[in-house]
């Protein structure tokens, strides 16, 4: 007995064995992970049908089926299967103050699938289940009943689609404009005023054609403003009034209506059709009601946009620091050293690295940059605050150990003979970096560069401390000068969602917002390293070794 | 090039190797000889000792290498022939702790001398290695790689360069349809060939070979030997191999090194026909080694 188990442990299979069922469960989790990410998240953009129920109390229950489940401790020896409860999105969170409601089975009398019900996604209180009663325009009737007012509905969607874009526009990009202009001028007149104690008079003619410019803007600011009040009268002109299952009327103006449907009477392929654009708004808007609803584009944008500025700095650093360490300093004891204390700078916490990027790049740095070239705007910091910048560079910090590392390894993989081969020709040592050892050596230095996103992309912790917010009113690029704004805060999907699953006023609804947010930014990382492998293969094949 | 007197006869001994007598006027290779130049030294190296660390490797080498000719290094594994080579372009120096005594002189001029510059005196003492090692990029790139670095950008002049480098390599032929595709892509014994146009695209007095055919196979060697016999027309070649049959073949000098040490130094013929040393003669008979 003891020689064959003997046998058996000398055979080696056991540990083939361990090593295979480690493998599973590693691969088990990973795709797990994967699946239940995305058959939470691609679930949200699929319109189900509306159900209605009515109960034993001839209380009728309108909405989309969310799930079922056991009723805890419902469960006794006499009835093991339990009782069994339904969760209803009902909506209508103006009239309800709730978006979910249970629904014990035993209460169902009756469930039916009406055609005639309409959802309205609106621009605030989320989801409506109604029907149509009538359509108002003013006080005046304009259509009555349900499937005249689905009629006249349609059309006046569109219109009031239309001039809330308008509206946005207006008030985004011209207003925003004005206002930058005006606190330009306002800048410039109190830089001036600052400088010169006692100003002379050209510097007093430089403040009064900027005060005449600010008077300009204003005035047509106020046009503008004008021209905003007729389009949001137009805006609210029409109204529907909506009436719920149990009779309840709500009467909502059409400017607050989204999108109308009746996804009881869609066939698959109208569903289909919404769910792409489901999915590209939720990619290229904005969000809407504290992030619950509405995209998450400034999201992506913010995260692609810190991950490209922390690339640029921190390959440049990471292999300058890596040849000096390998090509250049003398091997001994110190480049030991400084190799060890790199290697375990990549195991600081990372909220270590964001205290630090708060304490030097916001308020040092940063707010010396605002003493030096913004003094007019003290006391409100510029770059004294959190930024994509600082963010950014935090990072870098972050993720600098990787990048020396793998440098340094490629660095090590390039074999002599091409130095020799170099250098025999009479390049001098920088000539040969440059020409023969950086380029063989690139493939390594992407593999670096290809961790460090993937962990960048990822971090949050540090973030909250050195830029980001749950909601950015702007991108750091936009069409106003200097176009880039690195000094400006950002959105991030890590922080995301954090904020929408755990700070959120509604946490039930935007549950797949979470579980999309997620799956974008695996996405996006994927994305983002797949990139830099097809560059690397490229590489890879060009510098492959020599055939011999 | 300053002129060099024909060789004095005792330059030749080296380790007591008087009677190695040799008499260059009856020497067979002078009907070889394609100039004027023949006979003249262009590199002498008087008691070269030299250090890795504290172990010496190179005991007190006295040596002549005359112009337009070819020299071999032979001997078996260790005895310092590689070194001895890697001296001649100062490669050693890429090695920390290693030290040089004595001369070596390039037209007269001290290769280890406080003001020589390094990068120069690589130009004129290219160099081959013996694994083929061309850089990763494209086989024009390869051998414009040291023109270019020494300030050639004209694409003209560079094109004419790379030409005139293949032709002499005996690859021009092989690779003129193909001048943009990887080195990599070409066979080994095509590789160490592009190894050899890239140095002589430099234009250098000397060209070094480390044992340039001990990963080819016997076509590719024989091709490589052929191209000896053309490119000591332009310049001096010191060879290093493993292999005796070809330093017999190709060389007009052969230096038999052992532990280090020259043990003998003289016409190729006359070495391999009537060694002055046993030690030469069990190596070459193959008795040891």
């Amino acid at each position: 007995m003891r020689t064959s188990f003997n046998n058996i442990l000398a055979s080696g299979n056991i540990f083939i064995w361990g090593c295979a069922a480690g493998v599973s469960v590693s691969l088990l989790m990973v795709f797990g992970l994967l699946l239940l990410i995305a058959i939470n998240g691609l679930g949200y953009f699929w319109t189900s049908d509306i159900v209605e129920l009515t109960l034993k109390d001839q209380q009728r229950v309108m909405g989309q089926l969310a799930g079922r489940e056991v009723i805890p401790r419902s469960v006794t020896s006499d009835r093991p299967e339990g009782k069994s409860r339904l969760r209803v999105k009902i909506g209508n969170r103006d009239i309800y103050g709730l978006d979910f409601k249970w629904v014990n089975d035993d209460q169902v009398v009756s469930q039916a699938y009406p055609t005639d019900v309409v959802l309205l996604e609106r621009r605030e209180w989320g989801n409506m289940y109604a029907r149509i009663k009538a359509i108002y325009k003013g006080e005046t009737l304009q259509a009555e009943g349900n499937d005249s007012g689905w009629i006249a509905l349609a059309p006046l969607i569109d219109s009031t689609n239309a001039l809330h874009q308008r509206i946005t526009r207006i008030e985004r990009v011209e207003i925003g404009a004005m206002n930058a202009d005006i606190e330009q001028a306002r800048l410039k007149i109190r830089a001036l005023e600052m400088n010169a104690s006692t100003p002379d008079t050209r510097d007093r003619g430089k403040i009064e054609s900027l005060k005449a410019q600010v008077a300009d803007a204003e005035s047509r600011y106020q046009e503008k403003t004008l021209e905003l009040d007729t389009l949001r009268t137009q805006f609210n002109e029409y109204s529907a009034l909506m009436v719920d299952a149990n009779g309840r009327e709500k009467q909502i103006p059409i400017g607050q209506i989204i999108r109308a449907l009746r996804p009881n009477e869609m066939g698959l392929m109208h569903k289909s059709w919404i769910y792409l654009t489901n999915v590209w708004d939720v990619l290229s808007t904005e969000p809407r009601e504290a992030n619950t609803e509405g995209g998450i584009f400034p999201a992506i944008f913010g995260t692609v946009m810190m991950v490209i500025i922390m690339s640029l700095v921190v390959v440049p650093f990471g292999v300058l620091a890596a040849l000096y360490l390998r090509e250049y300093a003398r091997q001994g004891v110190m480049v030991r050293l400084v190799r060890i204390a790199v290697n375990n700078l990549a195991g600081v916490p990372s909220i270590v690295f964001g205290v630090f990027g708060l304490g030097f790049f916001v308020y040092a740095v940063g707010g010396t940059l605002d003493q030096l070239f913004f003094p007019e705007r003290l006391p409100t910091p510029t770059f004294g605050t959190g930024g994509i910048l600082w963010a950014s560079l935090t990072l870098a910090l972050l993720t600098v150990p990787v990048v020396i590392v793998s440098t340094e390894e490629g660095l090590a993989a390039v074999p002599r003979e091409f130095r020799e081969g170099s250098l025999a020709l009479g390049a001098t040592k920088l000539e040969t970096m440059l020409k023969v050892v950086i380029p063989s050596a690139l493939p390594g230095i992407l593999t670096g560069l290809i961790l460090a996103m993937a962990r960048a992309a990822g971090e949050v912790a540090p973030l909250m401390l050195t830029g980001v917010v749950k909601l950015a009113p702007s991108l750091p690029i936009d069409g106003s000068w200097p176009f880039l704004h690195f000094d400006r805060k950002f959105m991030h999907l890590g922080f995301h969602i954090y904020d929408v699953g755990f700070q959120s006023p509604n946490v039930e609804a935007a549950k797949p917002m979470v579980y999309i947010t997620t799956l974008v930014l695996i996405t996006v990382v994927v994305l983002l390293n797949l990139t830099a492998i097809v560059l690397r293969n490229h590489l890879r094949k060009k510098y492959a070794g020599s055939v011999l | 090039m300053p002129p060099t007197p024909v060789l004095p006869q005792q330059s030749f001994h080296s380790h007591g190797l008087d009677s190695q007598r040799l008499n260059v006027q009856n020497s067979p290779h002078q009907s070889s000889d394609h100039n004027s130049k023949a006979h003249a030294v262009k590199l002498t190296l008087n008691q070269v000792n030299f250090f890795y660390g504290s172990r010496q490797s190179l005991f007190n080498i006295d040596m002549n290498i005359v112009q337009n000719q070819v020299t071999s290094f032979i001997g078996p594994s260790g005895c310092g022939k590689s070194t001895l080579l890697r001296c001649l372009n100062r490669l050693n120096d890429l090695i920390e702790g290693t030290r040089l005594e004595g001369t070596m002189l390039l037209d007269g001029m001290n290769i280890y001398g406080p003001d020589v510059d390094i990068t120069d005196l690589r130009k004129r003492v290219g160099m081959v290695f013996q694994k083929s090692n061309p850089f990763p990029k494209s086989i024009y790139e390869n051998v414009a790689y040291g023109p270019r670095l020494h300030g050639i950008k004209n694409r003209g002049q560079l094109d004419q360069i790379v030409e005139e480098g293949l032709k002499g390599a005996g690859l021009w032929d092989e690779v003129k349809d193909r001048l943009h595709v990887s080195a990599f892509g070409l066979s080994g014994g095509q590789q160490q060939r592009l190894c050899i146009a890239r140095a002589l695209a430099v234009k250098p007095d000397v060209l070094l070979m480390d044992e340039p055919c001990s990963a080819l196979d016997p076509v590719a060697t024989a091709k490589i030997e052929e191209l000896l016999f053309s490119l000591k027309q332009d310049l001096t070649v010191v060879i290093v191999t493993h292999n005796m049959q070809q330093a017999a073949r190709v060389s007009d000098w052969t230096t038999f090194m052992y532990l280090g040490e020259v043990v003998e130094f003289g016409l190729t013929k006359q070495l391999f026909t009537t060694p002055s040393k046993k030690q030469t003669e069990d190596y070459i008979t193959g008795r040891f080694g």
